[in-house]
């Protein structure tokens, strides 16, 4: 293509003349060739080439009649506006005439360059025409006023009293357009100004159906936040604690006090706008949108009753059928759920068995969650399931897959022994990463139940030979130090043979040698005496600073001479001390304290904007602020014109219903829902 | 909240690039080159990549990342789903999303991204609408522009953009009214090695393609509604008229549409329509290992099995196949390792089979698995879970539609473990 060539040359500095050429074409005066050069230009930018230098030929298009040079041009502008501030400004009077244009895609488009040209001292136009633009009449000139707060905002944080004005007034309107804009706007602006939402919350639980998907996700987000803040938690199972404490202190000097509490905690009854909320998001579950769909989700999560959260599971794994990228996200949510929650997910425990031909990111995801999801009641069949994953071809999934055994393991006594006797299996498996796996999983799990495992660690000792991964390597010499009693034959003779190869050890493998030396000389000095301080030797002229540092830190305490203090003493306490045994647990124990389906939830780390969720209150604030009078309800617009196919459809379907003409009427204004048909 | 956007291709390079505010350099995709390196293969590489001031969203589709840069807070679905929708926009403009399209038709691109976010939030998603702002291409409109001066962007707002059912434009007009409804199910399973089923469900979706004049509004109907145990619905259906009497009401959008997603309650037993008889076997001693596989009908209700492929991954120490088939053709590509059957239709006299030997490297021991085998095949006019529609009924208009129910049942992911 000539045309991409000649764009390259241009990026390569030596393309003025391409430029001229382009800077003609726009200063002809054919609309065809203008257009044409816009084109090429558009083309530049979307490869990320610098156009900047033909500002000033392109700002003069800016008032062009044909619509979609005019269009080209503001996409231009929106691009370079911010570097080339002077020259922008000769555009900004189009701008202002436009906004007064009878057609509303015009004025709405003018208005959104405007805001989008990041000039600041345009700022004061821009807030009058935002604020012009919010009363406009047009639903869908107001959602643009509603995204250019936004835009004013970060631009000019200075306006933001101002712009919480025009917020107030916009979350007033009644448009199922202008919802999500205006609520993402406050988002952004002003997530602290509940106050503001009050008068307007149930508007917007009753409009929440008819907004657009992606208004309905900022939105639900926004609620959920709110109702952490208004209502008393529906948690009963704590409130039971409460009840049981105060039941033991019930006969005490202030036993009347706790009673009178005790009773308050008892009549629970659910806010009716708590109950709104929950009764209309639930039809969202069936959103073909997985952004809506995790959004009632978490809203069920995190705000409903822990009997009635259960209903979100089978959506949840509907959006298993869903893009690899939906799965990752969907899987991580399910997997902090399923910690705290197990039943929610049991049910469909076979919706997680790994496919061979998933993606490995999204095989150790369900891994996790089948883990998490292990009881006595599945894991035999679990067991089975993972014998088949050890075996995989993809061999990090098989090493996820031992780790997720030795979970199993710690977390159901009754399958430990199995689990093990599994692992041991393993050792003798071909693969390293494998072997190497499960020796780190054994050691662990061993720690866990130090009792009778001479066989195992014997059989270990063995495998010292051939394994080569420094971890496992390291696992196994820990191990024998550890249990050095235990094994008193192959102990010493472990260190011997580790202590020919000390130097071509990895570090990690070096300090866990100067580790088992140092119990063996404790524990049996007679055979091993020799062989630690030659180890010791070695280590003292190590390269590494951390070998020669322990090496020197070991032979003080072990070795008594007259500069060692009282601490060689309690050497052998210090080393062959009980140690806790490691917990195995999964990586999602802790996530639950964001929010979920946010992204700091999927980082695991706060994103920047990212706005906590609050505790409940003990006590609700007055439910009145959210009464608004009664005038206010008079059915939009839009909700009218819905009950006009309401009731034509009623009428054809049952034939002499038309005398029910207001009932839908009044009924879709309080569902607030697709349709109603009324009742016979 | 979404920032930019970057187009990769295969080979790594950015051959678009979209911002909505302030642009962010290009360095930023540093970070994805990085984790594209880490992941060994394309579809491994991260949906989420945090960086220090930013964060990387992408998704991966038609062989291009399409990354979206992100600043702050934003639930990451929303992105995802929103990625999605771009290339679904991309595919519904130009028939196929590819780089070459994109490159060729870049101007139409870049003003259908314009008008699908404004300051990083959607503001026109829906593709008839889309479609009456900026106008797809085609090679009669191109010529006519050119000849007539007018252009591919509309100077009026979109009717739908202020309608209640903002997914159809007004003023609908065809000579033959038509709607299509077409019923596929897919079963997703899960076999071991002895042929008995580990997981199996059924996932179905209504498919439409809605020609219809005016304002028309449907009604489906099924024989066995209660089938339907988890249920989507596109926005047109009515979900309360769902709720309480178990039918599809709804004013359908101009042309193709999904109108419902579902899947059938996990209490049916899921009939399976094939099954796999393998002998795969490596030995230590020799390097070369047998394989033979038999495809044959189990379940099908009488019908036919088409379009019956067969693959499987072959493990690494495999060097090549010589295998031949009773019918169809094979290939096993000796790089991936992969191996494709293109079986066609199964005849119940006489079962289609793959045997042969398998030279294994010399010296490695044998792989600790067998490979397992996924199967792909259709068959016409079967709805699996036994779903009937009963009738579609059309209100609101005055003239005679045609109507047709098509079913089908497909393979979802089915696999044999062997």
């Amino acid at each position: 293509q000539p045309q991409a060539i000649a764009s390259d040359s241009c990026c390569a500095g030596g393309g003025d003349g391409e430029n001229e050429d382009l800077k003609q074409m726009l200063e002809s005066s054919k609309d065809s060739a203008k257009l044409d050069a816009m084109k090429r230009i558009v083309g530049m930018i979307a490869k990320g080439k610098n156009a900047s230098e033909l500002f000033p030929a392109v700002v003069k298009n800016v008032a062009s009649k044909n619509i979609e040079i005019k269009k080209l041009v503001y996409v231009y502008l929106m691009r370079y506006a911010e570097e080339q501030q002077d020259l922008a400004l000769l555009s900004i009077s189009t701008f202002q005439r436009a906004l007064k244009d009878p057609n509303q895609l015009i004025r709405a488009s003018a208005l959104r360059v405007l805001s989008s040209i990041r000039v600041p001292i345009i700022v004061p136009i821009m807030m009058l025409a935002i604020k012009e633009a919010s009363s406009d009449l047009s639903p869908y000139v107001r959602k643009n006023a509603a995204h250019a707060i936004q835009k004013l905002y970060s631009l000019d944080p200075e306006q933001k009293e101002m712009l919480i004005e025009v917020i107030e007034k916009l979350l007033k309107d009644r448009s199922t357009l202008v919802a999500g804009s205006v609520v993402m706007a406050f988002e952004e602006v002003c997530p602290d100004r509940i106050d503001l939402i009050h008068k307007n919350y149930r508007k917007l639980c009753n409009l929440l159906v008819d907004v657009e998907e992606w208004g309905q996700v900022v939105i639900i987000h926004m609620l959920t936040r709110y109702a952490r803040t208004q209502f008393v938690s529906p948690w009963k199972t704590d409130d039971d604690v409460v009840e049981e404490y105060n039941e033991n202190n019930f006969y005490e000097s202030d036993g009347e006090q706790k009673e009178k509490d005790r009773n308050v905690k008892k009549t629970y009854t659910m806010d009716p706008d708590h109950r709104l909320l929950l009764r209309n998001t639930k039809p969202l579950l069936q959103s073909r949108n997985a952004a809506v769909v995790m959004a009632v989700a978490q809203l069920y999560w995190h705000l409903a009753p822990k009997s009635e959260a259960g209903i979100v599971s089978k959506s949840l794994v509907r959006l298993l059928r869903s893009n690899r990228e939906v799965q990752y996200i969907v899987l991580q949510n399910i997997a902090t759920m399923s910690i705290q929650r197990k039943g929610m997910f049991e049910p469909y425990l076979k919706s997680f068995y790994v496919r061979s031909t998933d993606p490995t990111m999204i095989k150790t995801l369900k891994l996790e969650i089948l883990t998490n999801l292990a009881n006595e009641a599945n894991i035999s069949t679990l067991l089975r399931e993972f014998q088949t994953y050890v075996k995989s071809q993809d061999k990090q999934f098989a090493a996820a897959t031992i780790q997720a055994i030795g979970r199993c393991a710690t977390n159901i006594t009754e399958v430990t022994d199995t689990c093990l006797n599994g692992l041991v299996c393993l050792l003798s498996n071909r693969d390293e990463t494998v072997v190497a796996e499960s020796v780190v999983v054994i050691k662990k799990l061993l720690q866990t139940q130090p009792a009778h495992h001479g066989e195992i660690i014997k059989h270990m000792a063995k495998l010292l030979d051939n394994i080569t991964v420094p971890v496992a390597r390291a696992s196994i010499l820990w191990l024998i130090g550890e249990y050095c009693e235990r094994v008193p034959k192959i102990a010493p003779d472990v260190l011997r043979k580790t202590a020919k190869s000390f130097t071509n050890e990895d570090d990690l493998v070096k300090l866990q040698i100067l580790n088992l030396g140092a119990k063996l000389y404790l524990t049996n000095s007679k055979q091993t005496k020799l062989l630690t301080q030659y180890v010791l030797n070695l280590g003292k002229y190590d390269q590494s600073y951390d070998i020669r540092d322990r090496t020197r830190f070991i032979r003080q305490l072990i070795v008594p001479n007259e500069k060692s203090g009282a601490l060689s003493k309690y050497a052998k306490k210090i080393f062959l001390a009980q140690k806790p045994a490691p917990l195995l647990e999964s990586p999602f124990k802790d996530r639950d304290h964001f929010q979920l389906g946010t992204l700091s939830h999927t980082l695991n780390s706060r994103a920047t904007g990212y706005l906590e969720l609050s505790d409940w209150p003990d006590v609700a604030p007055d439910p009145a602020v959210r009464n608004v009078e009664v005038a206010e309800s008079v059915c939009c617009l839009e909700e009218t014109r819905k009950c006009h196919l309401l009731v034509h459809y009623s009428f054809v379907d049952f034939t002499g219903l038309v005398i029910y003409y207001s009932i839908p009427l009044l009924a879709c204004k309080l569902a607030g829902s697709h349709v109603l048909v009324p009742e016979l | 909240m979404i920032h930019s956007l970057f187009l990769i291709n295969a080979s790594g390079d950015i051959f678009l690039e979209k911002h909505w505010k302030s642009a962010v350099s290009r360095s930023v995709c540093d970070y994805f080159f990085e984790a594209q390196e880490r992941a060994s293969e394309a579809e491994n590489v991260p949906p989420v990549i945090p960086t220090p001031h930013h964060c990387l969203l992408s998704v991966y589709r038609h062989k291009i990342f399409f990354v979206a840069v992100i600043q702050s807070e934003v639930p990451p679905l929303f992105v995802i789903e929103f990625l999605h929708r771009v290339v679904d926009t991309f595919q519904d403009y130009f028939g196929v999303c590819s780089e070459v399209m994109i490159k060729d038709n870049v101007v139409v691109v870049y003003e259908v991204l314009e008008e699908m976010l404004d300051n990083g939030f959607p503001l026109a998603t829906e593709s008839n609408i889309l479609k009456e702002l900026i106008k797809p291409p085609t090679i009669l409109r191109t010529v006519v522009n050119t000849i007539t001066g007018s252009t591919n962007v509309g100077d009026q707002l979109p009717t739908g953009q202020l309608s209640v059912v903002p997914w159809r434009r007004t003023g609908v007009k065809y000579t033959n009214n038509e709607a299509y409804f077409d019923v596929i199910e897919e079963i997703d399973a899960i076999i071991d090695k002895s042929g008995s089923t580990i997981t199996a469900e059924i996932q179905g979706v209504i498919d439409a393609c809605v020609k219809l004049t005016g304002m028309p509004d449907l009604t489906l109907s099924f024989m066995n509604p209660r089938l339907l145990d988890d249920v989507s619905f596109h926005p047109c259906v009515r979900f309360k008229r769902w709720e309480s009497e178990r039918i599809l009401s709804f004013i359908p959008p101009d042309g193709n549409f999904r109108l419902l997603s579902y899947h059938v309650s996990a209490q049916n037993l899921v009939a399976i329509p094939v099954y796999v008889k393998h002998n795969i076997s490596f030995r230590d001693s020799s390097s070369l290992g047998r394989f033979e596989i038999t495809v044959g009908p189990k379940q099908t209700m009488g019908k036919t099995i088409e379009g019956v492929m067969v693959t499987s991954q072959m493990p690494k120490g495999v060097l090549n196949m010589s295998l031949t088939p009773s019918q169809g053709t094979h290939i096993f590509d000796p790089v991936t390792k992969l191996l494709s059957w293109d079986v066609g239709k199964i005849n119940p006299q006489k079962l289609p089979s793959l045997k042969g030997s398998m030279n294994l490297q010399a010296g490695t021991s044998k792989p600790d698995e067998n490979p397992t085998i996924n199967l792909q095949f259709k068959i016409q006019q079967l709805a699996i879970s036994g779903l009937k529609v009963n009738r579609l009924d059309m209100y609101g208009e005055k003239y005679k539609p045609f109507k047709g129910i098509k079913y089908m049942t497909k393979a979802g992911k089915f696999q044999v473990r062997t």
